[in-house]
């Protein structure tokens, strides 16, 4: 269990964080999301213990940040922003480095050690310095170390950030396969990273929570939840369409590509719309070359709320 | 191993890493030698010790101990390696007592390696090897405090560069607080207390006396003093700047 109080960071005048206050349980992956600047690694460096709060405070599976520091961070595995650690070390070393300090010992320590080499894939740069590797490795190598030592909360700032999306990929099945049994908390502005990964999300604005929801209900906050969006075979029929769509009644508003000949149809609020225009199609002989349901646009939500 | 010896071993690593540590121990030695046999007159005295060779180790350290020491905090922080080594659970003396060691056991294998001197003088005639083992102990104890002063420095700032500079005006001060240049000048007005007590908190009064041969508890016990001051004082520089 992860447990903030209204945990607040100010630097000077300045209000990093404000009043932040939530928990996560196991099982959960939770997304940490905000503009640049809105207090998301601040945030992960105080439940990591590495900037203390100005007031309030955070616990890692019952152990308080400030009170036991130890207990916390042995509980707790954390991929600094940007991935940082010591390029002239070998990977191997600095891996065995950071076991020997997470008190890993004997056969447990080989094992685990084989373990996060062969997940993350670093077997083939073992031997080389850091230094000398690609923003992929040295990004694998950070999550390596986070999760040498099987913690059951997992803290990763930005973990897929300057990955290709092949490593992207192997990084979220990863998160997926740990998310079982573990508490992850990841901070993204990569919006679809929410969807493949995360149970649920806060969204972070100038330091405050401004909304705390799963994935599916930050969606539904979108003005395009329930809308159904439609490409006409057509394009000279696009004039038509409009005027059957803007006919229906449940049809709040109608947006129109003319570019790709495409159609989104905005439900008034609670309402739905695609059976009714499932029925328009027969009705009038329009053709689709697609319609679908859209289930809302997070991107959307996320600039309605942080704007 | 305790989490003082796997840091200490991770940072000796690192400084045989990159070239930085050949570099030093070369400059050192040479600087040494030359300072002992030009500046110290080794042969022209026709005394068969290691004066001429202990007298300008302040003189030396004063710059070399400070290139070893501005890394020690300030890389970490350049880096962005101290987020990673202060979320592992690992308690900040540790940490601070774990690179202080390294980088005085490195050290003292540079001033292990002017072993050659000693032969020499032990072939040319019959020096005092109790003298000069406590010598190499004052050399050594003299160079912890440089480090230590150094470590406090490096913890101050993100840049090496400033950190060296820092490191070589503290240290200069501490030498510095034991001339007569100095002392001189408290010694027209002020109380023969206040002058004493610059005296001793000066480098070179313990130093010297240690280098005679001489080992008092008290200067032992000064440095060990001023080692753990400074190093008490990186820690609290860390916990209070480490994120900035």
């Amino acid at each position: 269990m992860i447990r903030t109080e209204h945990l607040t960071k100010h630097y000077g005048r300045l209000a990093a964080v404000e009043d932040v206050s939530f928990q996560v349980g196991p099982g959960e992956v939770l997304g940490f999301l905000g503009p640049n600047g809105a207090g998301k690694t601040t945030t992960m460096r105080m439940l990591a213990g590495f900037v203390a709060p100005t007031s309030g405070g955070a616990s890692i599976c019952g152990h308080d940040v400030a009170a036991e520091p130890l207990a916390a961070k042995a509980a707790l595995g954390y991929l600094p922003e940007g991935a940082p650690s010591y390029g002239e070390m070998t990977v191997r070393r600095f891996l065995a480095f950071v076991a020997d300090l997470r008190a890993l010992a004997g056969s447990q320590r080989a094992a685990r050690l084989a373990h996060v080499i062969e997940h993350l894939q670093l077997g083939a740069v073992l031997e080389q310095t850091i230094d000398t590797l690609s923003k992929g490795f040295r990004r694998r190598v950070g999550l390596a170390q986070a999760i040498v030592h099987d913690p059951p909360v997992l803290i990763l700032d930005e973990p897929t950030d300057g990955l290709d999306p092949n490593q992207k990929h192997e990084v979220r099945t990863l998160i997926n396969d740990m998310a079982r049994d573990k508490i992850i908390v990841i901070s993204t502005h990569i919006l679809e990273e929410v969807d493949a990964v995360c149970t649920r999300a806060i969204i972070i604005s100038r330091g405050r929570i401004v909304a705390d929801d799963t994935p599916a209900g930050l969606a539904a906050r979108s003005r395009y939840h329930n809308a159904v969006s439609m490409q006409l075979e057509e394009p000279q029929q696009l004039g038509v369409a409009r005027a059957a769509l803007a006919a229906l009644p449940a049809v709040a508003d109608i947006e129109v590509s003319e570019r790709d000949a495409r159609l989104t149809a905005l439900p008034r609020a609670g309402a739905t719309i695609l059976p009714a225009i499932s029925a328009l199609a027969a009705r009038t002989g329009l053709r689709f070359k697609e319609l679908h349901l859209e289930s809302g646009r997070l991107d959307e939500v996320f600039r309605t709320i942080t704007a | 191993m305790s989490n003082v010896g796997i840091i200490m071993r991770r940072e000796l690593a690192s400084y045989f890493a990159t070239p930085l540590a050949y570099v030093f121990i070369l400059i050192f030695l040479v600087l040494a030698n030359a300072f002992t046999f030009y500046l110290g007159g080794f042969y022209e005295r026709g005394q068969a010790d290691l004066d001429p060779f202990f007298t300008f180790h302040p003189w030396l350290y004063l710059f070399l101990i400070p290139a070893i020491s501005m890394k020690l905090w300030a890389e970490e922080r350049k880096s962005g390696s101290i987020e990673l080594l202060m979320t592992l659970p690992v308690s900040l003396p540790d940490a601070v007592l774990g690179k202080f060691f390294a980088a005085w056991i490195f050290t003292a294998l540079a001033l292990a390696l002017t072993f050659p001197l000693w032969i020499t003088v032990n072939y040319l005639g019959s020096p005092d090897n109790g003298a000069i083992l406590a010598a190499y102990l004052g050399s050594l104890m003299l160079a912890g405090g440089f480090l230590a002063i150094g470590s406090c420095m490096s913890a101050l700032t993100r840049n090496q560069v400033v950190a060296f500079i820092l490191g070589v005006v503290a240290c200069f001060a501490f030498l510095l607080a034991g001339f007569p240049l100095v002392l001189d000048v408290f010694r027209a007005w002020a109380p023969q207390v206040l002058t004493d007590a610059i005296a001793s908190l000066s480098f070179l009064t313990h130093f010297e006396s240690i280098v005679k041969g001489v080992i008092d508890v008290r200067d032992l016990l000064y440095f060990a003093m001023l080692i753990g001051f400074f190093l008490l004082a990186t820690a609290v520089v860390l916990e209070l700047r480490k994120a900035d």
